[in-house]
């Protein structure tokens, strides 16, 4: 029971946090509103019994995405009202209920039939964790890899587009040679 | 009180893509088209982990947990993007983002 | 003797091909030169065929190779050299030759010398396909090639409006006439299996008499296309616009003699239906007296001479439709002498009043020109059928033939059109060579041909004398293939008293001719005289205005419906059609274009809308998949 009445609260929450996120016209009111949208989706993981992954969401999720977010919020000065040209709202409205209609139906359709077994079955005994731990390092090993590589290259992607210009090393030289260079650099444009 | 079954946790997830959609759909500024991609991207977690809990599976979970890995690579990326963008024309708004037109 | 055959046959062709590679440059005599010698080659090897068959050869039969062999249909590329063909193969080699070496100083002035041989050159090996082939379908091959020939010599000054409009006449009246021929030629195929002449004849002995009838008939109308038989005559005359050596060879001797060799081959068929044969020979015998009418005024040398030849044609056919085969050939072989003897000496009259066409504007050429005078006359004596020279032998014996059947009417239009003929073809010969010297007033100074070319005339020359001998040894040999029918009156009084009668008439029509036109009272008419305009004379003039009548109720109507079609239908329909497809699709893809709007939003809710068609599509194939056996039940019962 309390199961029925835990499901029904954040479903609610986090249906209304996302609703916001999508139709308010303040920026940090949506932003504000997705953050919370993440940690009551992580409700529903921990819910769900699946402990590792709510945690990966609030760690991952709620902090560093929303942080990202946040910075990027202040870059790009959206703190004001954001003017949007809208076009027609019951076209939008129109084609995402009859997407939600046909997605239901096809999820509905597997579940008439009951013949679908498990891949990674659950191992009885021991924590999510450890369960997760076991499967990711094992079967799912290179996927687990290869997505380390991605995230190294977003990270190098990120810096490269967002920082300034970067012709000088910052650990072959010190602080102050690199001073130094700044300043013969000014003399020369200003001569 | 219904007991909750598969079904619940799919047509939340269903509800949940259709307010990503209309999201993406709606939506002028660039900024604010990356929080609707956000919500679809999460609503597909929540009905990976429900299928996986249903069913005794752990594939859910996985899938669900390099899902979040990409989503975060993508804003990374996708905010680098952005930043230059800005740089270059001074707004992020979509539809003066029309150089692509056939 | 097969190489003889091959020869014979492909001698024209080496020819003409050898001809067709100097068609771009200017005249080279030497191209004439080697054509008249290939040509020549193939006269002997006819001649060789020819006294080989005479020593009661078997006739020589080869299949050259097969062409088509699909299902129950077998025709091969066969040749047959028998009593008929040989006689058909001497004539057309024979004046082949002699027109071949007559161009050379004919066209000797043309810009189209080297093009002149080659067409004429692929006009002989045509015919000699048609004469020499043993099935019908190869039969019909030389019958188109000399209907193409025909019309690339016709039109040969194809700069001049009238020749290609002559030249397409011409093959134009063909083709209509060859839809008859091909109608035939199923029948033959579908009543007895075969096109082979040796397995087809035989064949329709068992047949009924009315699908015999309509084989007859069909082939026939092919016949009067090709011979120029009323209604189809027009093309004939028109014809004249060609150079004169084309007039010669094809419109004296060969091409328009297809039909009576078509009849002549044909007759085992038409000997079992002889009411197709009087039908014939009367349709024959009208021909001839029209023919004959209508150059009794006419003021243009050739079309003269060439209405003389309709009439001779007449005179054939009724002698084939009356069943008398081998005289009908006979008349064909002795007719192709001295008609072609009499164009060339017409085109040697021309070239030497620089083109004049009209023979009052001519006179008293006899001096300058006396060697054509000569030719002319001897040649006009035996188109007259005076006794001994060729004609008397052929055109009396076609006379017997149609007393002994008993066609007395047909006997009688003959009678009085040997007078005619007589009568026209010596007004013609009077006024070109005889009298005042008329051409004075226009300024021309003739000369006489080209002395090679008169050497080329006189084989013509000589055998319009003597043909008639070879009667009895033409009689023997082609009696072999043909009916065998002796045409003998039985009362000889009769007999007599018919030929001196005959003689009489056609002497006293030379006579009036020549008082009439032969003395100096005569002048170029300007339109005045009385004669000019009375009735009779001017529908003789213009053609009992069929011509006219073609033009106005026929070609006129035709014209305004293919302009109906072409403008109503062609245009509106089929091209509107066919652009408003494209348009449809140039139109969809302007729109769909704008699908690219370079909007992000656009394009994702474009994206949306694609996700849901899919969706649509996966929930509609699942149910389908999931139902698959009611659908199938409901399918079949609605008679899927």
């Amino acid at each position: 029971m309390f199961e029925a009445i835990a499901f029904y609260l954040f479903a609610f929450l986090t249906t209304l946090m996302f609703f916001i996120t999508v139709t308010t016209s303040q920026a940090l009111y949506a932003l504000t509103a997705l953050a919370a949208g993440m940690i009551f989706i992580s409700a529903f993981f921990f819910i769900l019994g699946a402990d590792f992954l709510g945690a990966i969401q609030i760690v991952v999720y709620s902090g560093a995405v929303m942080a990202l977010y946040s910075f990027g919020m202040m870059f790009f000065d959206t703190t004001r009202e954001v003017k949007e040209k809208n076009g027609n709202k019951y076209i939008v409205a129109g084609m995402s209920i009859l997407a939600a209609i046909l997605v239901v139906v096809i999820f509905a359709a597997p579940m008439l039939s009951e013949n679908i077994t498990a891949f990674y079955p659950l191992t009885e005994g021991v924590g999510n964790t450890q369960d997760v731990g076991m499967v990711l390092f094992t079967k799912y090993l290179v996927p687990f890899e290869v997505a380390a590589v991605m995230l190294l290259v977003a990270m190098i992607a990120g810096i490269v587009l967002a920082g300034k210009k970067m012709d000088l090393s910052l650990t072959l030289y010190s602080t102050a040679e690199i001073r130094d260079m700044k300043q013969d650099q000014e003399k020369k444009v200003l001569s | 009180m219904m007991e909750i079954g598969l079904n619940h946790y799919l047509v939340l997830s269903t509800i949940l893509f259709c307010i990503g959609l209309i999201g993406v759909m709606r939506r002028k500024n660039l900024l604010l088209l990356f929080f609707a991609t956000e919500i679809l991207l999460n609503s597909v977690n929540i009905a990976f982990a429900a299928i996986s809990h249903y069913y005794g599976d752990l594939t859910g979970q996985m899938f669900a947990f390099f899902v979040i890995a990409i989503a975060a690579s993508e804003v990374a990326v996708g905010l680098g993007l952005l930043i230059v963008w800005h740089k270059r024309h001074g707004n992020i708004d979509l539809d003066s983002l029309a150089t692509m037109k056939g | 003797m097969e190489k003889y055959l091959y020869i014979a046959l492909f001698a024209p062709l080496v020819s003409s091909l050898f001809a067709a590679l100097f068609t771009a440059t200017p005249k080279k005599t030497f191209v004439g030169v080697i054509a008249s010698t290939l040509i020549f080659i193939a006269f002997a090897s006819s001649f060789i065929l020819l006294t080989y068959i005479l020593d009661d050869g078997a006739p020589v039969h080869v299949e050259m190779m097969t062409w088509m062999a699909t299902g129950n249909l077998y025709i091969p590329f066969g040749f047959v050299v028998d009593q008929v063909s040989v006689t058909m193969m001497m004539v057309v080699t024979l004046v082949s030759t002699v027109v071949h070496i007559y161009s050379v100083g004919y066209m000797d002035h043309d810009k189209g010398f080297n093009r002149f041989f080659s067409y004429l050159s692929a006009f002989v090996f045509s015919m000699m396909i048609l004469v020499m082939s043993d099935n019908f379908a190869g039969l019909f091959i030389g019958w188109e090639g000399v209907g193409l020939c025909s019309w690339l010599l016709i039109g040969f000054w194809y700069h001049k409006e009238s020749a290609t409009w002559a030249a397409n006449e011409a093959f134009i009246m063909n083709r209509i006439a060859d839809l008859g021929m091909l109608i035939g030629i199923f029948l033959v195929y579908w009543n007895t299996g075969s096109l082979q002449y040796d397995i087809a004849f035989p064949a329709m002995a068992s047949l009924d008499t009315a699908t015999l009838t309509w084989m007859g008939i069909f082939l026939f109308v092919g016949a009067m296309g090709k011979s120029a038989q009323f209604p189809l005559h027009t093309w004939l005359a028109d014809a004249m616009e060609g150079p004169t050596p084309v007039s010669a060879l094809i419109h004296a001797a060969t091409m328009v003699t297809a039909g009576v060799y078509l009849v002549v081959r044909s007759n085992e068929l038409y000997s079992l239906i002889p009411n197709v044969g009087l039908f014939i020979a009367s349709l024959g015998a009208f021909v001839a007296i029209f023919a004959a009418s209508m150059a009794l005024v006419n003021r243009d040398m050739k079309r003269v001479i060439a209405y003389s030849t309709l009439s001779q044609l007449g005179y054939m056919f009724a002698a084939a439709g009356l069943g008398a085969y081998w005289v009908a050939l006979f008349h064909l072989m002795a007719h192709a002498f001295f008609k072609a003897l009499l164009f060339l000496g017409a085109g040697n009259v021309m070239h030497a009043m620089h083109d004049e066409l009209d023979p009052f504007k001519m006179g008293g050429l006899k001096k300058p020109m006396k060697a054509t005078y000569i030719m002319m006359t001897i040649a006009s004596i035996a188109l007259a059928g005076i006794f001994p020279l060729a004609g008397f032998f052929s055109k009396d014996l076609i006379l017997e033939v149609a007393v002994i059947e008993h066609h007395y009417i047909i006997y009688s239009i003959l009678l009085f059109t040997a007078g005619l003929t007589a009568f026209y073809s010596f007004r013609l010969t009077a006024l070109i060579f005889e009298g005042d010297e008329r051409y004075k007033l226009f300024g021309i100074d003739p000369h006489e041909a080209y002395k090679f070319m008169l050497i080329g005339m006189s084989p013509l020359l000589i055998l319009a004398i003597i043909a008639g001998s070879f009667k009895m040894t033409y009689f023997e040999m082609v009696t072999q293939l043909l009916p065998a029918t002796e045409y003998h009156m039985h009362n000889h009084f009769l007999y007599w008293v018919m030929t001196i009668g005959t003689q009489l008439f056609v002497a006293f029509a030379i006579v009036y001719a020549y008082k009439k036109y032969a003395n100096s009272r005569v002048t170029v008419p300007d339109g005045t005289s009385k004669m000019e305009n009375s009735f009779a004379y001017k529908l003789l003039i213009n053609q009992y205005y069929i011509p006219f009548a073609y033009e106005k109720y026929l070609v006129k109507p035709y014209r305004e419906l293919s302009t109906i079609f072409w403008k109503q239908i062609d245009q509106k329909v089929v091209d509107a059609t066919v652009d408003g497809i494209a348009g449809v699709i140039y139109s969809t893809g302007e729109k769909t274009r704008e699908m690219q709007s370079g909007n992000l939003s656009t394009m994702l809710k474009w994206m949306v809308a694609g996700t849901i068609a899919m969706l649509s599509l996966a929930v509609v194939f699942g149910l389908a998949v999931r139902h698959s056996d009611e659908i199938l039940t409901i399918l079949s019962g609605l008679g899927v």
